[in-house]
């Protein structure tokens, strides 16, 4: 049930994705509009260990569950299950009295070589993600992005221009190096802000093109032909200096729309994203089977309403602090 | 069609203004004349009269997709625009192989004689193009039926690649350019082909554009280098007389004589081969009448003898262009002034002269500039005596120096979102000063914060949101701007009793509370100036 804290299961006296301080959270995964520091103790799936430690603290009280284990904390049973959203992220299964809620967290359909499959879990009640709960948003298949991104980077690099790729620093980036891992040769530069969690996904065992840090070139470096990966916040600002007539691009399913992509200024925008679709969300809500569903982060009323109004579905949407969240695509 | 999609895709792919050029370039060495034609017209920034309305384009499109309109609608505030909307919710439809018509055959065999359907059989018509076109075509053809079509390139650009492709010089590109641009294959291979004497006669010449000057003067050096007028707030114009006939063309290269028959009578009274560049102002007994009223008459369909009674006009020159067919603008500002002096020592009073602004000091120039307000214009103009009639914005030799703009300071009571790149930001904001205790709105403004400042007062207005009418969300006051106007007059159309021009935000009043903003009252006593 929702609280000022956060979602709230009375039975087994947890928060599931608390955004202010709580004695036990339940934790989805490692962005930080749903792993918030400051609880008092943490549970959360196993593959996504290091991610949280670096995030929130190597002292932090967290315990971790392999997926599919199943935990006792109070009159409920708890087991988390792949989403397939980031490394470790995971779908909180809460099961009291015979009854089954899942919480999605964030989710996606789609295969991802850096982290494991999205995992159906039939319930009665689903709170389901609705980020891009528009049915303008549909995404092409990975691959295809994938190699419309290779492609744009062979273009300038053939130019002697500096690629840089702006993604966001958990997840995104990580995916991308794996995706082209074994398709690129020379490394792929990483601003600073982006080194922490590639250290935390070799550690975990995620194959990915080879790395170095922007700030270990020597010095005089210009990045010709190179592709550089950099956080949105990174654009604009004096650490662009050093590459050599820049071509900027940004991977986001906000890229979808073209406004989103001129406002920020980038010269191209290539549309991936770790949430569902439009039309995954209809899906993955079908056939988890759940008779009531609350929706939660971007487009909650919409999708509450589409599910009410034209699919008979008891939806209704969920408040939370986070009306959006532009940058996490 | 694919072609032209592409180049369209290329051009919004990149920021760099070379790879535009050299994309055009391309595209015009590649496509057929009729083509090239067809996407210079659309470069070039000129628009088909809207075939199919936006919310009617959505409504066949929802008919497809299988949505309610209300999610159309939802799904169109986030992206801002009918066209793009339409091709996303598309999508759902699947990918096509699609055929590879040329753009002429698009135009004149399809989209142009769709006009003289029936509604039902546009919208078959339509759909049925839906489903045999990718995303981009359907991006594109969707832009083209709405008449919203607007490349992203200057013109500057577009001559520039004119050039690059033919080989011209770059300001003999922009004068052949000027005027209406016909898409045909003839046309086409005339603006890149030599000079063979038959240019239009009705064809005006490219507009040099003043700069905002910003600092003293003081810094253009001595003021007996400079020539000062007053400027207008009308309507910029190029009167031209060649061959038996007047032709008025408005800055944005429209043939308005029609609209304005005082100033085609008077411009019969030129020689041949006369071009003057001026402003063309409502004109009444006192002097000149405040924009308002040259817009009354801008918006009448049929002009009646009271329309013009009404709302006369004059045509106000500044400059001449070509004298006896002779095209004089290499020659200086100085000697070009004198030969319009003695063009129009002999012409009706609806084509006058602007008269110069006389002055031995900065000081009196500018104590004449503190005078513009009550003269109905917005401030001087100066202009280098030694100064050729250049192309286009030239900084250096014309500068305008308007008077300070007016400002108030109001409350952010609404926010709508923008459209186009602004799309799901809340951008468009209204403003309320104090009336009797409350607040009343009126002024809208969409300008003058910056992207930091718009992405804080996005959050905050999501946060704080009130109550949502439809797109528009009624926030607290809390919020004071100071906003600044050109002009404020009293109008009974408006709820307020105030009609504000040009009205943008000048600064964020951080350190003021609502209360502090200002009354109406304060507002109207700034209309009397």
């Amino acid at each position: 049930m929702p609280s000022p804290q956060g979602l709230y299961c009375p039975a087994g006296d947890f928060h599931v994705d608390p955004w202010r301080p709580v004695a036990r959270a339940v934790v989805s995964h490692g962005h930080s509009d749903h792993a918030r520091p400051g609880h008092a103790s943490y549970h959360a799936a196993a593959p996504g260990a290091g991610i949280l430690r670096r995030r929130l603290g190597h002292d932090v009280a967290l315990r971790t569950h392999a997926y599919d284990e199943a935990f006792c904390l109070g009159d409920a049973t708890v087991s988390f299950h792949p989403a397939g959203h980031v490394l470790g992220s995971a779908q909180v299964r809460i099961e009291v009295a015979g009854e089954v809620w899942v919480v999605s967290g964030d989710y996606k359909r789609e295969a991802d070589p850096s982290c494991a499959a999205f995992e159906l879990v039939p319930c009665d009640g689903f709170v389901t993600e609705t980020t891009f709960a528009l049915p303008i948003y549909r995404w092409d298949a990975g691959a295809r992005t994938v190699e419309q991104i290779l492609a744009w980077w062979a273009a300038n690099a053939a130019r002697g221009r500096t690629s840089m790729l702006f993604c966001y620093a958990l997840g995104k980036a990580q995916r991308l190096l794996a995706e082209i891992h074994a398709r690129v040769e020379r490394p792929v530069f990483l601003h600073g802000a982006l080194t922490g969690m590639v250290e935390a996904y070799r550690e975990a065992g995620v194959a990915m093109a080879p790395t170095l840090a922007v700030s270990e070139a020597p010095k005089g470096e210009r990045f010709r032909g190179e592709l550089v990966l950099a956080p949105p916040s990174a654009m604009g600002t004096t650490w662009t200096r050093r590459f050599t007539e820049p071509s900027t691009a940004f991977v986001s399913g906000w890229m979808r729309v073209r406004g989103q992509r001129r406002r920020r200024g980038y010269d191209r925008g290539f549309v991936l994203s770790d949430h569902a679709d439009w039309p995954d969300l209809l899906r993955t809500v079908a056939e988890t089977g759940a008779r009531e569903v609350l929706c939660t982060h971007g487009y909650a009323d919409t999708f509450a309403r589409f599910l009410r109004d034209e699919r008979g579905v008891d939806a209704r949407a969920l408040e939370t602090l986070f009306e959006r969240e532009p940058d996490d695509g | 069609m694919r072609r032209f999609a592409e180049l369209y895709a290329t051009l919004d792919a990149t920021t760099s203004t070379n790879a535009k050029v050299d994309a055009m370039v391309a595209h015009f060495a590649a496509v057929p004349a009729a083509d090239a034609a067809w996407a210079l017209f659309f470069l070039k920034g000129e628009r088909l009269k809207r075939l199919i309305g936006s919310r009617t384009l959505r409504l066949w499109a929802l008919e497809l997709a299988g949505l309610p309109d209300w999610l159309v609608d939802e799904s169109y505030a986030a992206v801002g625009d009918t066209a793009e909307t339409v091709a996303l919710l598309l999508d759902a439809l699947g990918a096509v192989e699609p055929g590879d018509e040329s753009l002429v055959h698009w135009m004149e065999e399809r989209i142009l004689p769709l006009r003289r359907e029936e509604a039902d059989t546009q919208r078959a018509i339509v759909q049925g193009w839906w489903r045999t076109l990718d995303r981009e075509q359907r991006f594109l053809l969707n832009k083209l039926l709405t008449g919203g079509f607007r490349v992203g390139v200057s013109q500057g650009l577009v001559v520039r690649a004119l050039a690059g492709v033919s080989g011209l010089e770059p300001a003999v590109v922009s004068h052949r350019l000027m005027g209406r641009w016909q898409p045909t294959a003839a046309a086409w291979t005339a603006l890149l082909g030599a000079d063979d004497g038959t240019a239009d006669v009705s064809r005006p010449y490219p507009f040099f554009l003043a700069s905002q000057l910003d600092g003293a003067p003081d810094a253009l050096g001595p003021v007996a280098d400079w020539l000062a007028e007053w400027k207008w707030d009308g309507i910029r114009g190029q009167l031209v007389k060649r061959a038996g006939a007047v032709y008025l063309w408005s800055r944005g290269e429209e043939l308005v004589t029609e609209r304005f028959p005082e100033i085609e009578r008077a411009g019969f009274g030129l020689a041949d081969g006369t071009v003057l560049d001026g402003e063309i102002l409502a004109w009444g007994e006192g002097g000149v009448l405040p924009f308002a009223a040259l817009q009354k008459r801008i918006g009448r369909l049929k002009l009646t003898a009271k329309v013009l009674a009404e709302a006369p006009v004059r045509f106000l020159a500044y400059d001449v262009l070509e004298e006896e067919g002779v095209d004089v603008r290499p020659e200086p500002q100085a000697a070009r002034r004198l030969r319009l002096e003695r063009l129009l020592a002999a012409v009706s009073s609806s084509l006058a002269l602007s008269p110069l602004v006389e002055a031995s000091t900065w000081e009196g120039l500018a104590a004449g500039r503190d005078r513009a307000r009550a003269q109905g214009v917005e401030g001087l103009m100066l202009k280098r005596r030694t100064a050729p009639y250049q192309v286009g914005r030239r900084r250096g030799d014309w500068w305008k120096w308007k008077v300070d703009p007016l400002t108030v300071d109001a409350v952010l009571i609404y926010a709508q979102a923008g459209s186009g790149r602004r799309a799901n930001l809340f951008t468009d904001y209204t403003f309320a000063v104090w009336k009797a205790g409350a607040l009343v709105p009126f002024a809208k403004a969409y300008s003058g914060l910056d992207d930091k400042e718009i992405a804080e007062l996005d959050r905050w207005i999501r946060r704080h949101t009130i109550e949502r009418f439809g797109p528009v969300r009624s926030v607290p006051p809390v919020h004071v701007f100071e906003l600044a106007f050109e002009g404020i007059q009293h109008s009974a159309r408006h709820k307020s009793g105030i009609a504000v021009r040009f009205p943008r935000i000048q600064r964020w009043r951080r350190e003021k509370g609502p209360s502090e903003a200002d009354t109406i009252e304060v507002v109207k006593a700034l209309a009397e100036r």
